[in-house]
């Protein structure tokens, strides 16, 4: 028998209709994510069709892109950027109860970022197929699931089928070897890998991440990695399941009730030796340092200690008109205007204590806007219950209610144009942040340093102040 | 269900820039939207519309030698960005039918045949010259899978087999995965079945 990957046991356990030359595969979904932006016109074509959801039971909603992240007025009402993003919001409250579809809304202390909270709560598990109307989805990649982004159209094809039409991809392995130094995180790595395989080098495959550097990642860190797949141009991020992942589920509120056979079962996924894959691309995990973006593509990444390289590609060039980066000039001399820390690359419990641990005893530099917004209820309360919210605030940073934010500013969370955002979240396109804002993509530890500094800036420049660390 | 789609002869828009992305064609504060229907008014927004608001007169979407017109021809790399289905939504409703480059994007790609904007990807060559002729007519056919202009410009092009059926048939593929449903049952059933 050949050996097999971990992507082709996920997709052959989910195949209901075989792929042919006239028609891709029939698809079978575990758990379909929904949110307020792209699935009012999905419930929209099920009413014009007369069809019910087929599997209320494994459909879930979370309300995060339009929300507000200020908190409601004495009035009692939440500032919404419009009346139609109320509306929006109000519109998925509806068409759930109508369909008897399970809901985590304003209010209920599950609500989150969907890329966070699905983890959060046990519902993404190894073996899992997930879908959501979200290029981001390929975050639950992480736990050894298939996890992918889909239009519109699709979620109403979930949602009346619980099937997918799909064609399946080609493979690609990553390889991180040796151990990632001291001071750099997930973020950089993948900036790092994205740098390296471009932003189009992962377009039609799903992608593995292997190789001891990404072992030795947390859940935290392993999310983020697979988040960032898609900057790489690939649908689908995926990390076989091992005891890390094991150890993070357990306990969780909607994990498997028999524990031993699901554990059991997840442990036959990872990647068989030998198994081929059809692309493979290696990196010196101990060469990874702290990185930014400089370009308006996400691929345009750098060692922050590094400078503007010098091109003679037109894209490029029009890139860095947008930027404005001083050519041959250290990036550490760009002046920042905004810090947003958050989003479902880097909005959880490990990214802010990162944050924290720069920016607790310091403050942030004056003409400075800094933007702290947890991925969850959940991280919220545990973040505070640490006193993170104090060490932001007492430095200066605004610490907001969760959601995606400054992420894509559909929630009026943006810059003003001309700023230069130095920012958590994964795009760097032009007018993502709000109109002629200038986004610098970069980890939690570098956006806090950054924050402090006034300019881009190493976050290994900026040492804990705290005496006893209060988090082992 | 929609038209059947097997050949389209019109003039055409020219977009020349490269890398035109999903918040150019519909910026991320339209998607607030909970219809399909309405969203050709934004489209393009910031190319058509100054700060204010005030349509522009450089806008190349609005002149009235573009009345009418259901062809785009834009620069390599068209589409790029998110997955939000908001940007053929915005397209088809501004009246567009068909989208020419010589690359596009993947998940617009396939966002865009699902809503009967047919993406037609051609050789560099030929794509260089079409940038130069807005307004000119060209005809697509789909069936042969060929796009003409005047008697000097002749291009192959090919769509993904099931999506080019479902145009052709104007069948929807939603309809084929709800005539699957036993299969979809049986497969449930089994999984239940299964252990674990
Ligand atoms: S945080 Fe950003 S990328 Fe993540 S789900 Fe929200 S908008 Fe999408």
């Amino acid at each position: 028998m050949t050996a097999k990957s971990l992507f082709d046991k996920l997709w052959n356990r989910h195949v209901v209709v075989p792929e042919t030359t006239d028609a891709p595969a029939v698809l079978y979904i575990d758990l379909h994510l929904i949110h307020e932006v792209t699935s009012p016109q999905a419930f929209s074509v099920l009413e014009e069709r007369d069809l019910p959801v087929r599997r209320p039971d494994l459909t879930k909603a979370t309300l995060d892109h339009s929300t507000p992240t200020l908190k409601a007025g004495t009035d009692g009402r939440l500032p919404y950027a419009t009346a139609q993003a109320e509306k929006q919001v109000e519109r998925l409250i509806a068409n759930t109860q109508k369909h008897g579809i399970e809901l985590f809304g304003l209010g209920d202390p599950r609500r989150g970022i969907v890329h966070v909270i699905g983890p959060e709560m046990g519902l993404t598990q190894p073996g899992k197929t997930i879908v959501c109307g979200d290029s981001h989805t390929s975050t639950h990649g992480a736990f050894g699931a298939l996890a992918f982004g889909i239009g519109t159209t699709e979620v109403g094809h979930v949602l009346a089928t619980q099937c997918i039409l799909q064609r399946k991809p080609k493979s690609m392995r990553v390889t991180v070897n040796g151990t990632l130094p001291e001071g750099s995180s997930a973020k950089d790595m993948a900036l790092a890998i994205i740098a390296q395989i471009g932003a189009d080098g992962g377009q039609g495959y799903a992608l593995e991440f292997a190789g001891s550097a990404v072992r030795a990642l947390t859940m935290e860190g392993r999310m983020t990695l697979c988040n960032m797949a898609i900057e790489a141009g690939a649908r689908v991020g995926l990390v076989a399941p091992d005891e890390t992942t094991f150890a993070w589920l357990k306990g969780r509120d909607r994990v498997p009730a028999d524990w031993a056979a699901a554990m059991a079962d997840w442990q036959t996924l990872p990647t068989e030796d030998g198994a081929a894959f059809d692309k493979e691309a290696v990196l010196d995990g101990g060469a990874i340092t702290p990185m930014i973006t400089y370009g308006v593509s996400p691929d345009a990444a750098a060692p922050v200690g590094g400078s503007l390289p010098s091109t003679d590609s037109d894209a490029a060039r029009h890139a860095n008109d947008y930027m404005q980066f001083a050519e041959d000039r250290p990036f550490t001399e760009q002046a920042v205007d905004r810090v947003f820390i958050g989003s479902c690359t880097n909005s959880r419990l490990e990214d802010l204590r990162a944050a924290a641990a720069v920016m607790r005893g310091r403050s942030v530099a004056s003409g400075v806007t800094a933007l702290i917004v947890p991925g969850s209820e959940a991280i919220r309360r545990d973040a505070e219950a640490e006193g993170l919210d104090r060490v932001f605030l007492d430095a200066g940073a605004e610490w907001r209610e969760p959601g995606c934010s400054m992420c894509i500013g559909m929630n009026g969370d943006i810059g003003q144009p001309g700023e230069l955002v130095v920012s958590t979240s994964n795009r760097n396109f032009i007018g993502r942040q709000g109109k002629g804002v200038r986004t610098v993509l970069a980890g939690p530890a570098t956006a806090a340093a950054s924050a402090i500094a006034g300019h881009i800036a190493d976050p290994r420049d900026y040492p804990s102040l705290a005496r006893e660390p209060e988090h082992v | 269900m929609f038209e059947p789609f097997r050949q389209l002869t019109s003039g055409t828009v020219v977009l020349k820039q490269a890398n035109i992305d999903t918040d150019q064609i519909i910026p991320a504060r339209y998607l607030t939207t909970t219809s399909r229907e309405g969203l050709g008014a934004h489209a393009f927004h910031d190319w058509r519309y100054d700060e204010a608001g005030a349509p522009r007169e450089d806008s190349p979407l609005d002149g009235p030698e573009h009345k009418g017109h259901e062809i785009l021809v834009a620069g390599p790399n068209f589409g790029c960005g998110s997955s939000r289905e908001h940007a053929p939504w915005a397209l088809a409703d501004f009246g567009f039918r068909a989208v020419v480059s010589s690359d596009i994007a993947d998940i617009f790609k396939s966002n865009a045949l699902k809503n009967g904007l047919l993406p037609v990807e051609i050789d560099a060559e030929t794509h260089a010259r079409l940038l130069e002729r807005p307004g000119r007519q060209i005809t697509i056919d789909l069936e042969e899978g060929v796009l003409r202009c005047g008697n000097d410009i002749e291009a192959r092009f090919t769509v993904e087999p099931f999506a080019k059926k479902c145009l052709l048939e104007g069948n929807d593929p939603l309809g084929f995965l709800t005539d699957r449903m036993d299969a979809i049952q049986s497969y449930e059933t089994d999984r239940q079945k299964a252990p674990a």
